[in-house]
């Protein structure tokens, strides 16, 4: 048995949600070999080898594979997919994107999302937004998995020391082509590894107050910022800020919820924080369900209060 | 252009489920069911390419037991032309329906399939994928802009940093995402006129594929409870919670 852990990159180091997958694939039983497919990606697959507990790291280079198109990283898994037991992504966009495609190519079923292995075989997974958490077993001979990073704690990323393998790449499918991104830089914590996460939810009003009062409590906390789905909706966060049933699952340390009703898709997202607090004006709002320090108060009054008593 | 959208009867976004005592499953007896929301964005945006001259029919298609009629006839009111209903009671995993979905696409032809990104009841996301692989197909997945041009369609999708813009090369397969689009209410004028379009009910025999599922439920459960909170009465209060009781600040 060994288990492929197909690498979240970005050509110049190894992304954390690779680092929790190879926690999950390990747990499966057998050795761990991770793939680096990508277009000056060496630094990367350098990165990928000192992971503790990787046996094997893959390095695939092509100008094609820069961008993780789907179809070419799935084509890629495939050709070396013929000795493993185990094909695990992580939950990622990328992960989600590209994992199936392997899985219909192998003729497998496909394990989504899994949050604890119980066996080579069986996992366990949320369901219906994570208001039922299911056992399920993979009846087939290659169990393709994705991984909710948050399930598993990250693998030490140093003190391994894998053999680096270059394998020649396969032919650009040409179905697809990158055109352009708009990814966001920020000096905050990455909103899925974050310890402290302050969120806000459409109470904020605006773009500019959801910034105004929210930054300075997350600067206070050296937090991430996050955003319940009907602010990102009405333009007052950026997509990648949503946390919910659909948008970023995280559990950090602490999740300050500011203004956000608690919906059952937003709860599915942040439910496993350590600590919940929220702050909101009504009492009866469903977030207090799940909070373990409610304060019932206009965020417009508290949230500045909070960042001068802290 | 002919688009085929694949829509999902699923328990109701509103609705909190329970797990059975039993733990077999979920309990969904007389719960609403409802098309899954990306499901509806999907149908959405089809019908919008039609209005706009870049489609010229829009097919439904829904797998599984017959009261995903009712779904059917919501995706031809919202605008889709006609619908297919691929019907059994066999519990259908996201591989089959991507193979019951293939050989409808062989039949049919569309030059497009839209799908939904997930279902809201099983949360995983591989349907869209598993067909586009099937078919030899390039896909654009979390679609939150989607334009149709000269035989290629220039999606932005939204990715874990932000956005990404991705040229498919029709035909293709591209998924939803919840701010594609905002699907029109359905009017009841169009409600009377969906009853009248064409609704075609066939078996997965018919389309040759087997649709045992490949994953076995062994059991559902209750996800850990998190023991009550409190209400603090002021911001210093709050404060020294955090830093003395829960000790995360």
């Amino acid at each position: 048995m060994t288990a492929l852990v197909i690498a979240e990159h970005d050509n110049a180091s190894i992304r954390p949600a690779t680092l929790n997958t190879v926690t999950a694939a390990a747990q499966c039983g057998g050795d761990v070999h991770v793939l680096v497919a990508g277009h000056q990606a060496q630094a990367a697959a350098q990165a990928a080898a000192q992971i503790a507990g990787v046996a094997k790291v893959i390095h695939v280079e092509g100008e094609y594979f820069a961008h993780g198109l789907a179809e070419n990283v799935a084509a890629q898994v495939l050709a070396i997919a013929s000795s493993y037991s185990h094909i695990v992504f992580p939950a990622t966009a990328s992960g989600k994107n590209i994992a199936p495609r392997v899985a219909a190519l192998l003729d497998v079923g496909q394990v989504s999302d899994i949050t604890k292995v119980d066996s080579p075989d069986t996992f366990e997974r949320p369901i219906y937004a994570g208001n039922a958490i299911a056992i399920v077993q993979s009846l087939d001979a290659v169990k393709v998995i994705t991984v909710r990073t948050t399930g598993f704690d990250a693998a030490p990323g140093t003190g391994g020391s894998a053999t680096v393998e270059t394998v020649s790449g396969v032919a650009d499918s040409g179905k697809s082509v990158f055109v352009g991104s708009e990814i966001a830089k920020s000096d905050r914590p990455e909103l899925t590894a974050a310890k402290i996460i302050v969120s806000g939810g459409r109470a904020l009003g605006s773009s500019e107050k959801f910034h105004e009062v929210l930054e300075p409590l997350a600067d206070k906390l050296g937090a991430a910022l996050g955003a319940s789905r009907a602010a990102v909706d009405a333009g007052y966060a950026p997509n990648d800020w949503q946390v919910g049933q659909t948008g970023k699952i995280v559990a950090p340390q602490l999740y300050v919820a500011v203004g956000i009703s608690g919906a059952i898709q937003h709860l599915a997202g942040m439910k496993d924080a350590k600590v919940i607090v929220a702050i909101n004006k009504d009492g009866e709002a469903p977030i207090f369900g799940v909070a373990d320090y409610g304060l019932e108060a206009d965020l417009f009054a508290a949230v500045p209060e909070l960042v001068a008593a802290l | 252009m002919k688009i085929l959208v694949p829509v999902k009867r699923v328990v109701d976004y509103n609705v909190k489920v329970r797990v059975k005592s039993d733990g077999s499953g979920v309990d969904i007896a007389n719960v609403k069911m409802s098309m899954n929301p990306f499901d509806e964005i999907a149908i959405e945006e089809a019908v919008r390419l039609k209005e706009k001259g870049a489609a010229t029919e829009v097919v439904a298609v829904s797998c599984g037991v017959a009261q995903c009629q009712e779904t059917l006839r919501t995706a031809m009111a919202i605008g889709a032309d006609r619908a297919v209903l691929v019907e059994t009671a066999e519990e259908l995993q996201p591989l089959a329906v991507a193979k019951l979905l293939k050989a409808l696409v062989d039949k049919e032809a569309p030059q497009l399939v839209i799908l939904g990104k997930q279902a809201i009841d099983d949360d995983c996301n591989q349907t869209g994928q598993m067909l586009a692989a099937l078919l030899g197909w390039g896909q654009a997945t979390f679609a939150s802009k989607v334009e149709v041009a000269d035989g290629k369609a220039t999606v932005t999708r939204e990715v874990d940093g932000g956005l990404e813009t991705l040229s498919l090369t029709l035909p293709g397969i591209i998924t939803t995402d919840l701010r594609l689009n905002e699907p029109r209410y359905v009017t009841l004028p169009n409600i009377m006129k969906a009853k009248k379009k064409p609704l075609e009910t066939i078996k997965p025999a018919d389309l040759g594929v087997d649709v045992a599922p490949r994953i076995k439920t062994l059991k559902v459960s209750e996800p850990p409870k998190r023991s009550a909170g409190i209400k603090v009465p002021d911001v210093a209060t709050l404060v020294a919670k955090l830093r003395n009781e829960a000790k995360v600040i």
